[in-house]
């Protein structure tokens, strides 16, 4: 069976590597400590779950708006993106 | 007692899991892997990096077709939530013209999209058409392949036909769950009927109200079919919603990587949106105690 189709590269089988590590660790985590879900500053009910989807997808918007806006290195986007993350699992 | 927890049922998902996988899963990467690179064909691919997102995020082709998402699907909402309440709040509650107008209320949703699409370019022909003939006979000047203003028209009405039923059913079959208790204290205290409706019947819409506003936007924001077989995305590009533009990019010119960027950005947005509804929806339940 050839995968040829589905045209893989290097950085985004590392992206996608890193999304299912990520997810695997989370369910690790959910089984390992259980949590009850809290209210932060968005005024909803969150679980360690919800945190990590609005992180994800904050960050793409951050990604792409710093893509979009700038013209300077990505990587400062990643590394916005990782505030941004602490600032999700500290107060959302 | 403690409750027993059987985490086995999980191996029940399993089937859905992997229908998922081949659906959506597998697809949606090989977009990824699309947008960071080039192709002219036979499995030959370069890379790109992020060329085509900044390609796509910059361009005002792509603005355009989403401003104009944007303006459709705002309209066909502000239109069809309203007259969907107003139609069902008219319809009777019970006996045979409360069956008779489920019937033809349901009717309009069981046509297949394309076919809706070409009622309404048969519809509004200048030459053969019921409504672009009689428009034609009071004096104006019909033509929705020529004028965009006809055009936008012509697509607005035909969505506001196809779906607005979906909203009436649905803020019907929430008017059926009051009880009658309430109209009943509504009648004890001489309250108005717009008072009933705003205090008893809107609240009590709010969960049903949310699902067709949700189901609608969704909707709305993909629509394809019939834009495509009546305008064909024209005149000019006065139609092209973000799904005509990007199937014009992907399969009408083959740029397979700015279709594919163009296609991840718009599925962040419909990604965005349907998380905000879901956890208004979801908060609101449970307000509500549900």
């Amino acid at each position: 069976m050839s995968f040829a189709w589905m045209a893989w590269t290097g950085p985004t089988a590392i992206f996608f590597g890193v999304i299912a590590c990520v997810l695997l660790l989370f369910t690790f985590l959910g089984i390992k400590y259980p949590e009850t879900p809290r209210r932060g500053i968005l005024m909803i009910e969150t679980t360690r779950g919800d945190r990590l989807f609005i992180t994800l997808l904050g960050s793409a918007f951050i990604n792409a708006g710093w893509l979009a806006t700038t013209g300077l290195p990505q990587y400062w986007a990643l590394g916005i993106c990782a505030f941004y993350a602490a600032a999700v699992f500290r107060w959302v | 007692m403690d409750k027993v927890q059987n985490n086995k049922a999980w191996f029940l998902v399993l089937p859905v899991l992997v229908l998922v996988a081949f659906s959506a899963v597998i697809p949606l990467m090989t977009v990824v892997n699309y947008s960071v690179q080039d192709t002219f064909g036979n499995n030959v691919f370069f890379w790109e990096g992020l060329g085509w997102f900044e390609q796509v995020l910059t361009d005002s082709r792509v603005h355009g077709a989403l401003g104009r998402q944007l303006a459709f699907s705002g309209i066909i909402l502000a239109i069809q939530i309203p007259l969907g309440i107003a139609i069902a709040v008219c319809m009777p509650k019970k006996g045979f013209w409360a069956s008779v107008c489920l019937v033809l209320m349901a009717l309009p949703l069981l046509i297949p999209w394309n076919v809706v699409g070409t009622i309404w370019q048969i519809m509004g022909r200048g030459d053969i058409g019921l409504v672009g003939y009689s428009l034609s006979a009071l004096g104006i000047d019909w033509n929705y392949a020529r004028d965009p203003l006809h055009a936008w028209i012509t697509v607005i009405v035909m969505d506001v036909w196809h779906w607005t039923s979906l909203v009436a059913l649905l803020a019907y079959a929430g008017l059926q769950s009051i009880p009658q208790a309430y109209y009943q204290a509504a009648k004890i205290d001489q309250a108005s009927r717009w008072s009933v409706f705003r205090y008893i019947e809107l609240p009590k819409m709010q969960g049903v109200l949310l699902i067709a506003i949700l189901l609608r936007f969704m909707d709305s924001f993909m629509i394809y079919t019939e834009p495509f077989v009546v305008t064909g995305g024209g005149p000019g590009s006065a139609t092209s919603f973000l799904s005509i533009d990007l199937v014009k990019m992907a399969l009408g010119q083959f740029d397979l990587g700015p279709a594919a960027a163009f296609s991840l950005m718009y599925f962040l947005v419909i990604l965005l949106v349907s998380w905000v509804f879901y956890t208004v929806m979801t908060n609101l339940d449970k307000a509500e105690g549900r």
